[in-house]
């Protein structure tokens, strides 16, 4: 990000941008930063806060009457709720059939989209939008193209011309998208990361993604070994499994 | 959240070996401008968004998306290839990484001069060299639409 500012105002065009890690913006020192304490992927604090949206954005706006720079400055309030306790989360789908051996798993994550529908359904009217929809499949169809891996039959691409990759990696994220959208209109109001423990935990989706991972990662086709690698499973989700998996090798 | 010290020990790692393998720019550019009254402003958001229907963003991709202000809300999507930040917030309310509507409410308060009809996204993943001769051209445009205030916004 603060590469763009260098980029942008070395052609004549001021800039300010917001940094999220405050220690890599103050290596580049772009012209004009804000720095704020929000969570990465929330630069303007929270959703559905448009006074708090409003503050961030007038305090960056503001570095553009600074008359000298760089300026690296830092915003004072926290977010308004974002990082809510993540105990008591029930979620009213059971996913009792997700702890299934392999074989199974493609059928119920299939249960699980189905189980979700009625609640992606309400979010998706209640927000009159929906971010699923970048693989150019219905979720359905996106999930049986991922689970197609698992099958030992992969799927070519839907789309001619992508590579097995980037087509596995985008009905991956519609697959991962719907799940979230589906949990937020749940009841409970999820915080983020209980949404983020939910998935990666309890539903078959994410065991599918994990076993994805492993034949990414042993797979001879480039396109696939990023997947495997990074653009996947979180670093956090790696970890935690890593760390698991030490535990149990202790006698 | 963001706050390194407040991240384990293995993430805060990975934030602080990326800033080792920064290059270096040199000395930062500072172009002056009018009060903000009179400034017209965009977004340049590296998070990956486009409209629906245009090209996705790809591993690697180091160009930009054109997002127009008219797009409505229902029609963007968020393509970025890392799955190491949250999206629940842009699902739930654009607003919180592409911060139009705000934006538009101080056009409509005077507190800047003018929203432009031009808003642009990269994908922050990509190897940051790569971005400059893509932001090269983007900042000729922007000159073309009198852009003298460019809002970027990563994820």
């Amino acid at each position: 990000m603060g590469a763009l500012g260098h980029y942008l105002e070395r052609e004549g065009v001021p800039t300010a941008q917001i940094s999220l890690i405050r220690e890599q913006t103050a290596a580049i020192r772009p012209p004009r930063a804000l720095w704020v304490p929000f969570m990465l992927g929330r630069p303007f604090g929270a959703p559905n806060e448009p006074d708090f949206q409003r503050r961030v954005l007038r305090a960056l706006l503001s570095l553009f009457e600074r008359v000298s720079g760089p300026v690296l400055e830092d915003f004072p309030e926290d977010a308004p709720a974002a990082d809510a306790p993540v105990g008591g989360f029930a979620c009213p789908v059971s996913f009792a059939a997700a702890s299934v051996k392999q074989g199974d798993l493609v059928e119920a994550m299939r249960r699980e989209i189905a189980q979700l529908a009625p609640w992606y359904d309400l979010a998706v009217r209640r927000r009159g939008r929906t971010t699923v929809g970048i693989s150019g499949m219905k979720v359905e169809d996106a999930a049986s193209h991922a689970a197609s891996y698992l099958d030992g039959a992969p799927r070519p691409p839907a789309i001619p011309g992508l590579s097995a990759g980037v087509a596995l990696k985008r009905a991956c994220d519609d697959v991962k998208a719907f799940h979230y959208e589906a949990a937020a209109a749940q009841p409970g109001n999820l915080s983020p990361k209980a949404i983020d423990n939910w998935f990666w935990r309890e539903t078959a989706a994410a065991k599918v993604f994990l076993a994805i991972q492993q034949i990414c990662l042993k797979s001879s086709d480039e396109s696939l070994q990023p997947l495997g690698k990074l653009s996947l499973v979180p670093r956090a989700v790696s970890h935690g499994l890593a760390e698991a998996r030490q535990e149990q090798r202790k006698p | 959240m963001a706050r390194l010290t407040d991240l384990p020990e293995w993430e805060r790692q990975h934030h602080l070996d990326k800033i080792r393998d920064l290059p270096d720019f040199g000395r930062t550019p500072f172009v002056s401008g009018p009060p903000l009254s009179r400034r017209r402003v965009a977004i340049v958001t590296t998070s990956g968004l486009h409209v629906h229907g245009d090209r996705p963003f790809e591993m690697g991709s180091a160009d930009y998306r054109v997002i127009p202000g008219d797009a409505p809300a229902g029609r963007l999507r968020m393509s970025h290839i890392s799955v190491n930040f949250d999206r629940s917030g842009f699902q739930e309310d654009i607003n919180v990484v592409f911060p139009l509507d705000r934006l538009r409410e101080l056009e409509a308060n005077g507190a800047v001069g003018s929203v432009s009809a031009f808003h642009y996204s990269f994908m922050g993943a990509a190897p940051i060299r790569n971005l400059e001769p893509k932001a090269r051209e983007l900042a000729a445009l922007l000159k073309k639409d009198r852009v003298d205030a460019v809002l970027l916004t990563p994820v």
